[in-house]
């Protein structure tokens, strides 16, 4: 199977651990991945932005840069979520990396060690539009001594949404206070998801309030 | 009308509303989360819903003609209205011919949106409402914030306040919520036996028969559409259904959305005039005002499916956050979120497009099933945007485009990154709060290629 690897705009930029993590993962199951150097943005943020001449631009693109892949795996659902209704032609060849893992290759432990108590924020877009389901869970829970620690109110938004964060920077902050009440509550180390650009705003706040509690991708944890 | 942004920051100060505002939407979500699970064909019947609306909208110009012929049949009369105003004018009509001041009215959402009451009180006829919630917003002035219960912001020593002020005849109220509404009662009472004109909104209109149904709580409904002699209706054209059996699909799906009951109170079904039974007078004022510019457009018609349930307000990480009032409109939440700025016009609503994170929360309960994060992202597109953002989105487009350009965009702006953890332009908002995540000093792209040369 040839797997190509779309590490998202922000990804390559702000978060380059996660990609790195995504590849580590998948070749330790024997897998080979690939890399189209050509990639850039899936075309998501200017969609979120109003600006829907430019994202198809860009849409076309990524078709033409990942046609080809028997799978293309990324370790962003909200991107993931973005590509499939912008690209409909490689949709049902494009997977978030658990659901890739859990419903693709049928993994649920992928020999990682990490001795931490953990909590999980189901993001919003891997939860009602990519739809992951159980399986970031699943894959935590097979993770060798990792505590997994229930997130209270998980699934409600952290606040981050693109443009939202910045157009309506109180609403944003608001959401945000409660999602790191929230993750503070659970006395976990580490506060894990499937999106860095989520990861990013909770870990904004949570290092503002010098809370001392950290941000990893899940992709961290499975590659640890 | 403020921007959305704006509105937001003052109601997000105020620690009370928040506060009432988790409660109330809290509880509300958990009680409709319990009965939504007990129905074994929810998404079959959020389907059904979906396709009835659906097969209205595309066939609305029949099933209205059909709906005018069915009421004319049962007695009843029919108005055409294009706009508030002139909606307005046939109520006032109406209750000038029976010379009467005053007229006992239900909540509506159809008449507020047109401002019946400010007009009717310019034509020198009192609206009184008799929803309880909407008699405490009326008595102090104030606006609904939430569809189902217009008074979440307001409290129950507030309302003693208002009450001993206003229709409590010089007694003294505790705030206990029994005694409160008593007071209410024996006020309105008095007013549904004293009317000449009962004015009401309705859910749904049936086009087969010419039935209006108006499903309610408390009963005041039920009071002002059957005890005036004459009874008025402001029905929005989208409010219609096919047939009398599809309300087997929204009699599941409202109460359980709304309430979060298996049914409500209170479902009043009339059709025409019955002789010696309830009004004897009946008029249907069938309302437009804007409604037709947004059926035309495709992607957002289905804002007009919405069945004013209330449920994506309850769910709105942002609404049960700022309240309704910051929606600038009598549809909050989500859902003015979209209907708002197709009703008046994206221009004259264009930062509601953007009140919304895109969780997709609203659209996973709608009980219609409106995909309301994608009809945002319409809406966005059509928004005018500000000159300086268009200059950057075009030249971001241009160098996400361009593989050599992106690379060359990603060093310079780690070069040109400080050590800064506040940042000024239009990052500064996000740093006010938050620490900014540095850019990374290797890349992916850098780091592929070192590792493996290619
Ligand atoms: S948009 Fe859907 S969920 Fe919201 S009020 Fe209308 S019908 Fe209810």
């Amino acid at each position: 199977m040839r797997i190509g690897l779309f590490v998202t705009c922000l990804g390559d930029t702000l978060f380059p651990e996660a990609p790195k993590a995504t590849v580590t993962v998948l070749e330790r199951l024997g897998h080979d991945v690939v890399f189209p150097r050509d990639q850039t943005c899936c075309g998501q943020l200017h969609q979120n932005s109003g600006y829907l001449d430019e994202a198809r631009a860009l849409a076309r693109r990524f078709t033409a840069i990942f046609g080809d892949f028997d799978a293309v795996v990324s370790p962003s659902s909200s991107c993931v979520g973005a590509v499939r209704e912008l690209s409909p032609e490689i949709a049902p060849r494009v997977f978030e990396l658990s659901e890739f893992l859990v419903g693709q290759l049928g993994v649920e432990d992928v020999g990682a060690y990490f001795p931490h108590r953990v909590t999980y924020h189901p993001t919003c877009h891997s939860l009602r539009v990519v739809r992951v389901g159980a399986a970031p869970r699943r894959l935590l829970l097979a993770v060798r001594g990792l505590e997994l620690v229930e997130l209270p109110e998980a699934d409600e938004c952290c606040g981050f949404g693109g443009t939202f964060a910045v157009k309506n920077p109180d609403t944003s902050t608001a959401m945000l206070a409660d999602k790191c009440r929230s993750v503070l509550a659970t006395g976990a180390e580490v506060v894990t998801a499937v999106d860095g650009s989520c990861l990013m705003q909770i870990g904004g706040g949570l290092s503002r309030q010098r809370t001392g509690v950290g941000t990893m991708h899940l992709a961290e944890i499975l590659a640890s | 009308m403020t921007s959305f942004p704006e509105a937001a920051r003052i109601a997000l100060g105020d620690s009370q509303l928040r506060h009432n505002l988790r409660n109330a939407t809290t509880t509300i979500r958990d009680k409709r989360a319990r009965v939504v699970a007990e129905v074994p064909d929810w998404d079959e019947l959020r389907e059904a819903g979906r396709a009835i609306k659906a097969d209205v909208m595309r066939r609305l110009d029949e099933y209205l003609l059909q709906f005018e012929e069915s009421v004319q049949a049962a007695g009843g009369q029919v108005h055409w209205a294009r706009d508030g105003a002139e909606a307005n004018a046939i109520v006032l009509d109406v209750a000038r011919a029976h010379d009467v001041t005053e007229v006992v009215k239900v909540k509506s959402l159809t008449t507020d949106e047109i401002g019946l009451n400010e007009a009717l009180a310019a034509g020198g006829v009192h609206a009184i409402e008799t929803d309880f919630a909407e008699l405490i917003l009326q008595l102090d002035g104030d606006w609904p914030s939430h569809i189902l219960v217009p008074a979440i912001h307001r409290n129950r020593s507030e309302i003693r306040d208002l009450f001993m002020r206003t229709i409590a005849d010089g007694r003294e109220l505790s705030d206990d919520p029994r005694e409160l509404a008593d007071t209410a009662r024996l006020y309105l009472r008095e007013k549904f036996l004293d009317a000449k004109v009962g004015v009401s909104g309705a859910n749904f209109g049936i086009a087969e028969t010419g039935t209006l149904v108006v499903v309610e709580s408390e009963g005041n409904g039920r009071m002002c559409t059957t005890l005036p002699p004459v009874l008025v209706t402001v029905l929005g054209i989208e409010k219609l259904l096919p047939t009398f059996a599809d309300l087997e699909v929204f009699l599941q799906l409202l109460p359980r959305s709304s309430t979060g009951e298996r049914m409500n109170p209170y479902t009043s079904l009339w059709t025409g005039v019955t002789i010696g039974d309830g009004p004897q007078e009946f008029h249907v004022v069938l309302l437009d005002n804007g409604r037709t510019r947004v059926l035309s457009d495709q992607v957002g018609r289905q804002a007009l499916h919405c069945i004013r349930c209330s449920a994506c307000l309850n769910v709105c990480p942002v609404y049960r956050r700022t309240g309704g009032h910051a929606y600038g409109s009598v549809y909050p939440g989500p859902i003015g979120a979209i209907l708002t700025p197709q009703l008046r016009g994206v221009a004259n609503a264009k930062s509601l497009p953007y009140a919304s994170s895109l969780c997709g929360a609203c659209y996973e309960v709608c009980p219609v099933k409106i995909d309301i994060p994608s009809v945002l992202l319409h809406l966005r597109a059509q928004t005018e945007k500000d000159v300086a953002e268009r200059i950057a989105m075009r030249s971001l487009a241009r160098i996400f485009g361009n593989v050599r350009l992106y690379e060359w965009a990603q060093r310079l702006a780690r070069a040109g990154e400080g050590p800064a953890r506040r940042v000024p332009g239009p990052l500064a908002s996000w740093t006010q709060t938050r620490d900014l995540k540095p850019f990374a000093k290797e890349t992916f792209r850098e780091w592929w290629s070192r590792e493996r040369g290619a």
